[in-house]
């Protein structure tokens, strides 16, 4: 199994490298909109140089002005010398930003997660063991709902119920008006609170597919051979739902969630965005929209190693829980 | 095919007794049975018929602004009191400006008399608010606050004039004052007031009769007033603005302007949005963007992944190894987070719109491929390996007919179902780029970019006939993909029992 996880490291790390070039061309092949709106600012200044020379000094100053292998190289080199380089739009180092706002990211992805586990499963469950009942009609049109919500007409919607019309919560943000004087225990429930419409958005958008994925393999598993001695051994139907289904369902859930860790420092680029939370996806999205070449670079890195962190996960996962699957 | 009553009459062991069913029509009773399917059925027939039929049937255009007259309050004229001191110098004569301001702090003090540049000067009361000027014997000037508009008549007849007004006479030599108007024999000359009228509207000249009128209203403590001027009626409204101590002349003018966020009426079931378009009109037209973008892209994925996934998954070895990193590296790539920074190129490059609708289309089926390949080589690859496949090689088909005649039929259901949830989140996808301005942008109207419009906190709090309608459709169109898709994998599965 460890030649195997080496392997498999091995393969992932070449793929990293692909696709780190393919976004460095993307990036760089962009209209460097930000070096010539700087440039711009800087030349209107006073007795300052003319905007051409502004732009190739800039262009210098940002490693923009080699050439495409090159310079992946030299970012690569970077890189890899824990030199992640600074943001253009927030003006200090990416790794500080990344630093400031991942938590948050974490914590809400972490919420939305368990909620979700402890809300997808035992409905599927329900679903699947009676199958075509209105039950099931019920909890599959319910998870296919959540599926087709566009999360920010979702959101919308949350937003004007329960922030315009009820006034619970405030529309954005993460701390209210006057979170400085609150008492310690006040700041943790002001931010408890600006969370819990993030959250709700989170888990109901992302609820259905965890909820068919378990109905599925429950209705699979309810199919198999064993299920049926134990019904013919005149066992409880809960007894064979909880004790000899449950269980086996619990493989492919079990690689699933795993797979999905890494996933939660991703952040929720929309979801966060929408209601200004100042997590990794609503800082990325503005250093997307601005043009801010280190830090997407840095981000979308990012994300492409969790999701083959994710697969890598999954795949082990499925090893260990499954005495059946050897990995080779 | 025998009908009930001849089946009846037919032995008990005849095959024709026994119905037949294609698998065709075992996988369409399977799907009809579904009542989610039947439901996303029915959905997505209604949505594409509102959408399509809907469009063309509906009067107005998808860029048709409407206009309303609207009645606004544009400022007139502005009237104040006049409480300074005017200085009326007698001919020949000058009092500079800071012999003036002498003077004024002399009358605020109640002095008669002042000395300014080795002159004496003396200011003599003979009226409420009127002073005469002289120096020594001889009049220099006079000074009140009542202002006479009208006839240039010259510094004498002011003189007279202003001080009998100031005296409360009713007339004086061959001159008659009745209310402030100022009369020799039936001919008005002009009008005595301390009201100060100055006009606020560009190219507007206040007229004696307008000054008149104004007095009149504000002395008896109008609201509005009406001016008649050449033969037409003016109404306007007089409004008191106590911080700046004076009166604001408003009239009402119909003013021609965009039907912006109209309520739903007969004319605009749905109401209009900022631009003044019909709300019914963008929603159906944003269908149609919607609905074919989804269809294209899936096309576009649907295409190259099912070659791909196809080529991989049976020539195996080296092609299937290269075709597979591939999809590795795709399925890689953050597609929110390109399609994000996409955008915002194409906005930096000003892109048309147009050209923008169909680069988002490449763009997005692009990189909806992996998904497609993945699936279909797997499923070509344990195909490849059973008995019916071997059949094909061993009674010696040619490998174009193995392919499409026997490979490829067995995906089929597959591609259908993978493509059918697929075209759900692709317009998920294109509705939260637009959504977002980043996708499709106006003049093209989207069911995402309709929604954009909801940033705007007053239109989520006021408006809802703008933004509600737009996500209604949008979650049932995808709905809808998603209900037939569930529907439609159920029924391809042979091993369901129903």
């Amino acid at each position: 199994m460890g030649k195997y996880i080496l392997k498999r490291l091995g393969i992932s790390v070449g793929i990293l490298l692909v696709v780190m070039f393919i976004i460095y061309a993307l990036l760089r092949s962009l209209p460097a909109s930000y070096v010539e709106t700087m440039a711009i600012q800087l030349s209107q200044a006073p007795g300052a140089k003319p905007y051409d020379v502004w732009v190739t000094q800039l262009n210098e100053q940002y490693g923009l002005n080699v050439g495409l292998v090159q310079g992946y190289f030299v970012q690569l080199k970077n890189l890899l010398t824990g030199n992640f380089g600074d943001s253009w739009k927030f003006a200090v180092p990416v790794t500080q930003k990344f630093s400031q706002v991942i938590g948050i990211s974490f914590v809400m992805g972490a919420i939305a997660l368990v909620l979700e586990i402890l809300i997808a499963v035992p409905l599927g469950i329900l679903a699947a063991s009676k199958q075509y009942s209105r039950r099931d009609y019920a909890i599959t049109a319910g998870a296919l709902i959540g599926i087709s919500l566009p999360t920010f007409f979702f959101a919308t919607v949350l937003k004007l119920v329960f922030s315009v019309k009820l006034g619970w919560f405030d529309l954005f943000g993460l701390v209210g008006r006057d979170y400085p004087n609150l008492s310690p225990w006040g700041k943790f429930w002001d931010m408890a609170a600006h969370l819990v419409l993030p959250i709700i958005t989170l888990v109901v958008v992302s609820v259905g597919s965890l909820m068919r994925h378990t109905r599925t393999n429950m209705l699979e598993v309810l199919q198999a051979d064993y299920i049926r001695t134990a019904r013919a051994k005149g066992l409880r139907n809960r007894r064979v739902i909880l004790n000899h289904a449950f269980r086996n369902t619990l493989i492919p859930l079990v690689t699933i969630i795993g797979g999905s860790l890494p996933g939660l420092f991703a952040g929720a680029l929309i979801t966060e965005t929408l209601f200004a939370i100042p997590g990794i996806g609503y800082t990325s999205y503005q250093a997307m929209v601005a043009g801010d070449i280190p830090f997407s670079m840095f981000y979308l890195t990012f994300l492409a190693a969790l999701t083959l962190l994710g697969n890598l996960l999954s795949d082990i996962l499925y090893a260990v829980v499954d005495p059946r699957v050897r990995l080779g | 095919m025998p009908n009930e009553k001849d089946q009846q009459n037919l032995p008990l062991e005849d095959d024709r007794r026994i119905k037949t069913l294609s698998p065709g029509t075992l996988t369409a009773r399977r799907f009809f049975r579904n009542r989610l399917a039947v439901a996303g059925l029915v959905i997505l027939t209604m949505m594409f018929l509102f959408s399509f039929v809907g469009g063309a049937l509906i009067p107005y255009g998808q860029e048709q602004v409407f206009y309303r007259q609207e009645l606004q309050q544009k400022a007139f004229a502005g009237v104040s009191v006049n409480e300074a001191f005017r200085f009326h110098p007698a001919p020949g004569q000058t009092i500079d400006p800071v012999l003036q301001a002498q003077m004024l702090l002399a009358l605020q003090r109640k002095q008669e008399s002042l000395s300014y540049q080795n002159t004496r000067y003396t200011l003599g009361q003979t009226g409420t608010d009127f002073y005469e000027i002289s120096v020594g014997d001889s009049l220099i000037g006079f000074a009140c606050k009542d202002i006479f508009y009208g006839q240039v008549m010259g510094n004498a007849f002011h003189y007279r004039v202003l001080k009998a007004y100031a005296n409360g006479q009713t007339s004086v030599g061959e001159y008659r004052l009745q209310d402030g108007g100022v009369y020799r024999g039936d001919q008005q000359l002009g009008q005595i007031s301390r009201l100060i009228v100055q006009a606020r509207a560009e190219g507007v000249q206040i007229s004696q009769s307008f000054r008149r009128q104004v007095a009149d209203a504000i002395e008896n403590d109008k609201k509005t007033f009406t001016y008649e001027e050449k033969g037409k009626s003016r109404t306007f409204t007089l409004s008191y603005e106590p911080t700046g101590k004076l009166w604001s002349v408003k009239e009402e003018t119909l003013t021609r302007v965009w039907d912006a966020y109209a309520s739903p009426s007969r004319a605009h079931p749905l109401g209009t949005d900022k631009n003044g378009m019909d709300m019914l009109t963008r929603l159906m037209y944003g269908g149609r963007v919607s609905l074919v973008i989804g269809f294209l892209v899936v096309l576009i994925s649907g295409t190259i992944g099912m070659v791909l996934g196809g080529v991989a998954g049976y020539f195996g070895g080296w092609v299937d190894n290269l075709i597979m990193r591939v999809v590795d590296v795709f399925y890689c790539v953050p597609s929110t987070p390109v399609l994000i920074i996409l955008g915002a190129a194409m906005d930096a490059l000003r892109v048309e719109p147009q050209k923008r609708m169909l680069l988002l289309m490449l763009i997005l089926g692009l990189l909806g491929w992996p998904g497609i390949a993945r699936l279909l080589r797997g499923q070509i690859l344990s195909l490849r390996e059973q008995e019916f496949m071997t059949a094909t090689e061993s009674s010696g088909l040619r490998v174009s007919r193995r392919i499409f005649r026997h490979l490829l039929p067995n995906v089929i259901p597959q591609l259908i179902v993978v493509c059918t949830m697929s075209l759900g989140s692709t317009i998920l996808t294109e509705a939260t780029l637009s959504f977002l301005g980043l996708g499709v942008k106006f003049p093209f109207a989207s069911w995402g970019n309709i929604m954009n419009d909801v940033s705007n906190a007053h239109v989520l709090t006021s408006y809802w006939f703008v933004w509600l309608p737009a996500g209604i459709c949008l979650v049932l169109a995808v709905l809808g993909f998603n209900f037939v898709g569930d529907g439609l994998r159920d029924a391809f599965d042979p091993k369901m029992k129903r």
